[in-house]
């Protein structure tokens, strides 16, 4: 297993729990979505499996190994974040933005060598964005934005790749398009987790689900079975049905 | 947008690579463009320390003054008298090396923030070391101390400041950088009015007068035997910073980003400030109060080559070490009393900035 959740629990300061007793694991080449209403603590919850948060209890284990015991730069080099979209203050080009993927193999004297730089070409090759090498980060599109950090992620060359609301800020086509580039991430071996707002998403990945109920618990299962008319209808407190569709080959998500 | 562009994502499963247009790696053109400034700013900082030597109420040749230093390296006939020799080693080769250090130092240092805390118009003196350093020279002064008393007193207020800024945040178990600096505005703020009252105690026709003038920054009274002792906690952090400046693109991604690339945020932050507090200090405590140099060079430097720290920030230590030596020729050329360098750095530094902000604006549109 790359990663083993057990029984983590979080609250901010004295505040309310936020989720508790939450449970899971996941292996290489496994995706598991994250869904949840605006609140409910999907980012939360990322974040702490990101070693950004702090659990209240519990305990993280990566490849066996306790998360609460091991440095930042080891955490770092099994597990890849990708926050969601932003633009940073300083206008880097795409190539030295790519390359601080390598940080975690880099010593606090070092700079990127020859060979960093390489592989952070390579993933932009890779993602098929090498034209955009040389440009300000600060300047290309959204979409482009999101394809970029994948690249830095891919060049950091962890086992997990975490995404928070990767298709958040995207266009109807692009967001179809970062989903099949997770796909295609989940079957070169990466174990994925992502949160999204949109069941289908879930469905098209057809990996695990996790839903992040309003009690703060966590229910997981498989999309195909889990994802149905009585979870989903709970979950956004609307009358949602999900459709079969012969030319998609999978089930689309209605509200009635 | 663009189809093409997001080919991998789509449907081919392994993506064929996009046409190259450029070279692999660092591409090469830039780094010839950032060789060209840095020697370029580098040949322009020997002409400025030249100058510094060779002009001043008393002229010297430009050769003259040059062969005077390198006559106490290298066996050179004296073809010299006493004065201008004089001149020259007691005076002005100190004042323009204090100037030089200093300018590089705050340039680094200014850059140094600017990095960690993700917002180009910071500048070194945000966490409050420049006004703390003023209280303590102040208060030396009001104690009536000699000028090295004064100079510890600036170095301790300074750092003492910046200890006091740090610890808000751990006090309120808030480690963030947001924090941090709300905690820099209250001690800056803080020690302001402690300044007052210091002020309004302290007599008017000496202490005050002392008081006031120390705040507006000098290198006039730079001399060999007390820049010494101060040279180490210069030049060390700033080793440091400079070996250490490839973390600051890192960081200044943000918090959580560099956290998740493996970054012990609390360490190699605390590092960068310790060292930028040093350099302040230090500076604070050599020539007084400088404003405008920390913000304006690396932004220059930045229009230069890029935002890349590893290229910005030797380009920001040159350029800063050229603009307070050429600041400093000007205090004392342009009237037959000598300036203040913290005046002239306003005046000049601030419309310089409008200037910045203006044609950057216009590029970004």
């Amino acid at each position: 297993m790359i990663l083993d959740v057990k029984n983590l629990s979080f609250r901010y300061g004295t505040g309310r729990t936020i989720f508790h007793d939450v449970s899971f694991s996941l292996d290489k080449g496994e995706v598991l979505s994250i869904l949840g209403t605006n609140g409910a603590g999907k980012s939360t919850l990322l974040n702490c499996i990101a070693n950004l948060f702090r659990p209240a209890s519990g305990e993280i284990y990566l490849e066996g190994r306790a998360m609460s015991k091991m440095k930042m730069r080891e955490v770092a080099q099994v597990v890849g974040y990708v926050p969601q979209i932003h633009t940073p203050a300083y206008a880097y080009t795409v190539r030295e933005f790519t390359v601080m993927g390598r940080t975690p193999y880099i010593g606090a004297f070092a700079k990127p060598s020859a060979a960093d730089y390489e592989m952070a070409d390579a993933a932009l090759e890779r993602m098929g964005i090498y034209h955009l090498a040389d440009k300000a980060y600060t300047e290309i599109s959204g979409g482009e934005r999101q394809q970029v950090t994948i690249a830095r992620v891919i060049t950091q060359q962890p086992k997990m790749i975490l995404l928070d609301e990767p298709t958040a800020h995207l266009d109807y086509g692009n967001q179809y398009r970062v989903v099949q580039m997770i796909k295609q991430l989940s079957d070169e071996g990466y174990a994925l987790i992502m949160t999204t707002h949109n069941p289908d998403h879930a469905i098209i990945l057809n990996g695990k689900v996790a839903i992040l109920n309003r009690e703060g618990l966590l229910s997981v299962g498989q999309a195909a079975d889990t994802l149905d008319h009585e979870t989903l209808s709970t979950l956004y407190r609307l009358n949602i049905k999900t459709v079969y569709d012969e030319d998609a080959g999978r089930n689309i998500c209605v509200v009635c | 947008m663009d189809k093409t562009k997001n080919a991998p994502a789509a449907d081919a499963p392994a993506p064929a690579p996009a046409g190259r247009v450029g070279p692999k790696g660092v591409s090469n053109l830039s780094q010839a463009h950032y060789r060209l400034f840095f020697w370029g700013i580098a040949g322009l900082l020997v002409l400025v320390f030249g100058a510094s030597l060779a002009l001043g109420r008393y002229s010297i040749p430009f050769f003259d003054s040059f062969k005077i230093v390198l006559s106490r390296i290298f066996p050179i006939p004296v073809t010299w008298e006493n004065v201008p020799d004089a001149v020259v080693m007691d005076l002005r080769l100190p004042r323009t090396i204090a100037a030089a250090v200093i300018g590089a130092a705050l340039a680094l240092s200014g850059a140094t923030y600017q990095s960690i805390f993700k917002n180009p118009m910071c500048s070194p003196d945000l966490l409050g070391v420049s006004s703390g350093a003023c209280v303590g020279a102040a208060l030396a002064i009001l104690a009536g101390a000699g000028s090295f008393a004064v100079q510890l007193g600036a170095f301790v207020g300074g750092c003492l400041a910046v200890f006091v800024t740090v610890l808000i945040p751990r006090l309120m178990r808030n480690e963030s950088t947001t924090v941090l600096i709300l905690s820099g505005v209250v001690v800056s703020s803080f020690m302001g009015s402690i300044m007052s009252i210091i002020k309004f105690v302290a007599d008017t026709d000496t202490e005050l007068a002392e008081i006031t003038y120390w705040t507006m920054g000098s290198f006039a009274a730079v001399k060999m035997e007390t820049m010494l002792p101060v040279l180490p906690t210069i030049l060390l952090p700033l080793a440091v910073i400079l070996l250490m400046r490839y973390r600051l693109n890192v960081l200044s991604l943000g918090d959580n980003e560099a956290r998740s690339l493996g970054i012990n945020l609390q360490a190699t932050r605390g590092a960068f400030i310790i060292c930028s507090t040093l350099i302040s200090a230090s500076c604070v405590c050599l020539a007084g109060t400088i404003g405008w140099v920390g913000l304006i060079i690396p932004h220059v430097s930045r229009m230069l080559v890029g935002s890349d720290n590893k290229k910005m920030l030797p380009i920001a230590l040159l350029l800063g070490s050229v603009f307070m030596v050429l600041i400093d020729i000007l205090c004392r050329t342009i009237t037959a009393a000598e300036l203040r360098i913290g005046i002239l750095t306003g005046i000049i530094g601030a419309p310089f900035f409008v200037a910045i902000l203006v044609k950057q604006n216009r590029n970004m549109r």
